[in-house]
């Protein structure tokens, strides 16, 4: 069942929580809505559930409008942050909840109730937790007993609101493989919302990026973290290398920092984006950049050496961060203080008054792309 | 608009007239039945009062609010009930602070038992106070000994009036009390503050809007009390006659207009401590359970 | 070894100190007059006792204030649930005003509020000359005891609930909404078991405080022994008679339900506080 969002917004007072937000989820993925708190993500969810009204602007799912349609008529599943489990009731009696709350005339008979229950526990794992009552379990128990629930009355869509939000890390890791091995098997349509970029981008087909009521962004992880289209996602996805500067003559300077940047006209203020791993460090400047750095601080844990340098002669907001293959680590060995040189492989262009930005890649530097 | 599509034999789809539709259940229902009963209960009879006051010309009802015996009564009921509600917030916050920060034998006897006044029926702690602080009740005779007579005395009704509202300063400070975090006053002590010092600066300061709340609340109850005073007081008029007794001998004399009007200007007191109250526990005070 | 002193009052002498001075006050103003109760019920011995407890007059009172209690108790039990409900569930204008509105027979005065019942039914108000018409006399019999009853034991189940609903909030009820229960449904599986415990205690003190209202009920009974008095009305008419061991008699009926109440109190707390169940287990995800 696909999900189509028309022109929705919704204001609270005085604060717009969406502003006319229009949106294609597709059928049978699972879709992340990413943002910071305050970007809307959630209000979207729950207006999609029906939980809340919008102001104006279409729900269809389907291509059936049920935007006004009682959240109990629209046949979906809904996971709250904090599981919302029925305390009084047992795991066994949570989830055959809605099973028991169908009109006499769909309701199934108790036999056959019980047996879905049993195979919604033996999906979730937890076959022997049937009798046990909610605060008796675990926060990642929890979360799947609601996640049967959500399921057992085989919704069409799926809606899940920070599932993972309130457990540690380990246990987050395990459940969203684990949920990501049931999308795989049942293929339902699938919302979840979350400001964890790095679980947004693991676990979903699509991510849609928003901010200030709005979407930003929305493409597969891949390309939303090789390609932001914004200031804001770029910000948002991890961290930036950022030189600003002036743009004339096809170079962008700062100070005792220049970038060459062939194929690029104008004249005007600009910033440089730069991913960590779309730099790489030198001892001397190259032929296209020079961009002094002194070493800050060496970080070893991790897949690679993540390095954190200020810059000498120019400045940035930010420490810049690079990283560096352990190897060559050890081959190089950097150190505190030591003066070293950033050379970029790709960088994107920000310019004044655009917010889209531009592509330059500077081992094809004549087919500098400009973002369609 | 195009019907969604459903199973076969699917229950009607409920439809909503317009946006605001609310998704609990049962709003219509609760607030019919709340408006319904607080019109009925609450607000209806406020205007018969309001009405019998109309009645009165506007000098009927200042020359009855200021006759010298009722007046004597304003002041023997607010200063007893200003005396009872400092006892009870010094007594209130020693009980708070033993309860929530020591533990003894009788402890859990001592927690149920500050509700007492709240479950008692006023009249039999009236009957009961009387007995035991007349000249010749166990009280009384102590007392007498060292010269003090407190029954058929302005000072038998702040013993009433401190007797009925005893929890409310002890119920609005405990939670108070309880929620402090023992980080704080560790790491002052540690820092070699004296113990009054770390009181002053660190304990009291979250403390005293909770105090100040049960006391008012405190002497709000204690400004309307009745029953537990009566049989205490001896109701001496200018002596010991407090102004809700006065209603109810301007009652007994048939004299609904007296009575009316003392009674409005006792309510719009009320109404108006009620709404201070509530006010400060806004700024101050979670709303926590109160009595 | 020095006493460890972290925490202001830590000090042994400080604590005896305090709690000696708790202990004793409480002694004198609330237990010893507890005590006194039941000393001078009894002081005329046994047979005494349960004679002016039988007497006609008394056992009147008694079915009087129970059979106000019945009625009183279910009105405001319906109602403050009700209140309770719309107020901490759903957002409206002039949410704030209820739920202040609600406190109104706490602040007033008992005799203010039998006033205002007597001046509204009684023969010259304006509702009670309209049903004097029809021969209906609610003053000075036991339907204005009910009303003015009701009113001053209102606010009770619902201070009870309102925090706690608020406390726990409203998302088990949407999850269960979210799963298709119809309205009496969610009620009754999600928010009834949840509130349970803070609508029997509302109950009991609603019921403790419909048995021993005295000042309201004053003004609007009558006085008139064997058919309007309830059983602390009855306390009031034999102490003014001298009769201090009958009206201890039935002031120790009134005391035990005082006690009961709060044992019922002390047992609430108990079951909300204690942990249900074992701590979650460890292992598995």
């Amino acid at each position: 069942m696909s999900i189509t969002i028309e022109n929705i917004s919704k204001r609270f007072g005085g604060f717009t929580a969406l502003d006319d937000v229009s949106l294609d989820i597709p059928e049978g993925k699972l879709t992340a809505l990413l943002g910071p708190s305050g970007s809307g993500k959630t209000t979207l969810l729950r207006i999609i559930a029906g939980l809340e009204s919008s102001d104006a602007g279409r729900i269809l799912f389907g291509g059936d409008d049920v935007s006004d349609l009682h959240v109990r008529d629209r046949n979906i599943g809904f996971v709250f942050q904090h599981y919302a489990l029925f305390k009084h009731l047992t795991v066994a009696q949570n989830i055959a909840f809605g099973l028991e709350s169908l009109p006499r005339k769909q309701r199934p008979s108790k036999t056959e109730i019980r047996e879905r229950v049993n195979k919604l526990l033996e999906m979730i794992q937890l076959p022997d937790l049937a009798n046990r009552y909610p605060t008796q379990l675990s926060g990642g128990q929890k979360q799947r007993v609601a996640l049967a629930r959500a399921m057992a009355t085989k919704p069409r869509i799926l809606l899940l609101d920070e599932p993972f939000g309130a457990l540690d890390a380990k246990v987050r890791k395990d459940l969203r493989r684990w949920l990501r091995a049931l999308h795989d098997e049942f293929h339902f349509t699938s919302i979840f919302v979350t400001h964890d970029q790095e679980e947004a981008l693991e676990l979903s087909d699509q991510v849609v990026v928003m901010s200030h009521g709005q979407v930003e962004q929305v493409n597969e992880p891949a390309t939303l973290y090789a390609r932001p289209e914004s200031r804001f996602v770029f910000d948002f996805l991890g961290h930036v290398n950022v030189l600003e500067g002036s743009l004339k003559n096809q170079k962008l300077t700062q100070g005792d920092a220049w970038v060459s940047l062939p194929s690029v006209q104008g004249d005007q203020e600009a910033q440089l984006y730069m991913r960590p791993h779309e730099v790489q460090l030198a001892r001397s400047p190259s032929a296209h950049a020079r961009l002094p750095l002194r070493i800050e601080s060496v970080s070893l844990i991790g897949s690679e050496v993540r390095i954190e340098l200020q810059p000498e002669g120019w400045h940035s907001t930010e420490l810049w961060e690079i990283g560096m293959s352990h190897n060559e680590f050890a081959h190089q060995a950097p150190a505190r203080g030591d003066l070293w040189y950033a050379v970029p492989d790709i960088g994107h262009l920000f310019t004044n008054g655009r917010n889209q930005p531009r592509t330059v890649d500077w081992h094809y530097p004549t087919s500098a792309t400009a973002h369609p | 608009m195009s019907a969604p599509s459903q199973a076969a034999g699917a229950a009607p789809v409920r439809r909503f007239a317009g946006r605001s539709k609310r998704v609990l259940p049962g709003f219509g229902l609760s607030l019919g039945i709340s408006l319904f009963f607080v019109s009925l209960v609450l607000l209806l009879p406020l205007t018969g009062l309001v009405m019998e006051t109309a009645g009165m010309t506007w000098d009927q009802f200042w020359f009855t609010v200021t006759d010298p015996r009722v007046v004597e009564s304003y002041k023997v009921t607010l200063w007893t009930a200003l005396a009872a509600s400092l006892f009870n917030g010094a007594f209130g916050l020693l009980l708070a602070w033993v309860l929530v920060r020591y533990d003894f034998p009788g402890k859990r006897l001592v927690d149920a038992v500050v509700d007492l006044p709240f479950a008692l029926p006023t009249a039999v702690a009236g009957i009961t106070l009387a007995t035991l602080f007349a000249t010749n009740g166990w009280y009384g005779q102590v007392l007498a000994k060292i010269g003090v007579e407190v029954a058929f005395t302005p000072l038998g009704i702040v013993v009433a009036m401190a007797f009925t509202s005893i929890p409310f300063v002890v119920r609005t400070v405990q939670p108070v009390l309880e929620e402090l975090s023992p980080a704080d006053e560790e790491a002052a002590v540690s820092l070699g503050a004296s113990d009054l010092r770390v009181f002053r600066k660190v304990i009291f300061p979250s403390l005293w809007p909770a105090v100040v709340t049960g006391i008012a609340l405190s002497f709000t109850r204690s400004l309307g009390e009745f029953g537990a005073i009566i049989f205490i007081a001896g109701n001496t008029p200018y002596v010991s006659e407090v102004t809700s007794l006065m209603i109810f001998v301007r009652l007994q004399e048939y004299d609904y207009a007296a009575a009316s009007a003392i009674a409005s200007l006792m309510l719009l007191v009320s109404l108006c401590l009620l709404f201070a109250i509530n006010l400060w526990q806004g700024r101050y005070l979670r709303r926590l359970e109160g009595r | 070894m020095a006493a460890k002193h972290h925490r202001v009052g830590d000090q042994p002498w400080v604590r005896r100190t305090l709690v000696g001075l708790a202990l004793g006050i409480t002694l004198i103003l609330l237990v010893i007059p507890l005590v006194v109760i039941f000393y001078q019920a009894l002081s005329a011995g046994w047979s005494t006792f349960t004679s002016n407890v039988l007497d006609e007059y008394t056992l009147h009172a008694i079915g009087l204030t129970l059979f106000v209690a019945l009625l009183t108790v279910p009105l405001n039990l319906v109602f403050g649930t009700a209140l309770a409900w719309s107020v901490t569930r759903f957002r409206f204008p002039g949410r704030k005003l209820l739920t202040t509105l609600i406190d109104i027979p706490f602040a007033v005065s008992p005799v203010v509020a039998g006033l205002l019942y007597l001046l509204l039914y009684g023969r010259n108000g304006w509702v009670g000359s309209w049903l004097g018409q029809y021969d209906i006399q609610l003053m000075f019999s036991w339907p204005g005891i009910v009303m003015v009853t009701v009113f001053v034991t209102s606010p009770f189940v619902a201070r009870e609930l309102i925090p706690l609903m608020q406390q726990q909030g409203s998302e088990e009820e949407e999850a269960g909404v979210v799963l298709g229960a119809s309205g009496w449904r969610v009620f009754r599986k999600i928010t009834l078991p949840n509130i349970k415990w803070a609508l029997i205690y509302g109950v009991i003190l609603t019921n403790a405080r419909a048995v021993g209202e005295f000042g309201a009920v004053s003004v609007v009974s009558g006085n008139i022994r064997g058919q309007t008095n309830t059983l602390p009305l009855h306390v009031e008419l034999l102490y003014q008679d001298y009769n201090i061991v009958g009206a201890f008699a039935s002031a120790s009926l009134l005391a035990g339900i005082a006690i009961l109440t709060l044992i019922a109190k002390a047992f609430v707390e108990w079951r909300q506080s204690r942990p249900e169940q074992p701590a979650p287990e460890k292992g598995g995800v």
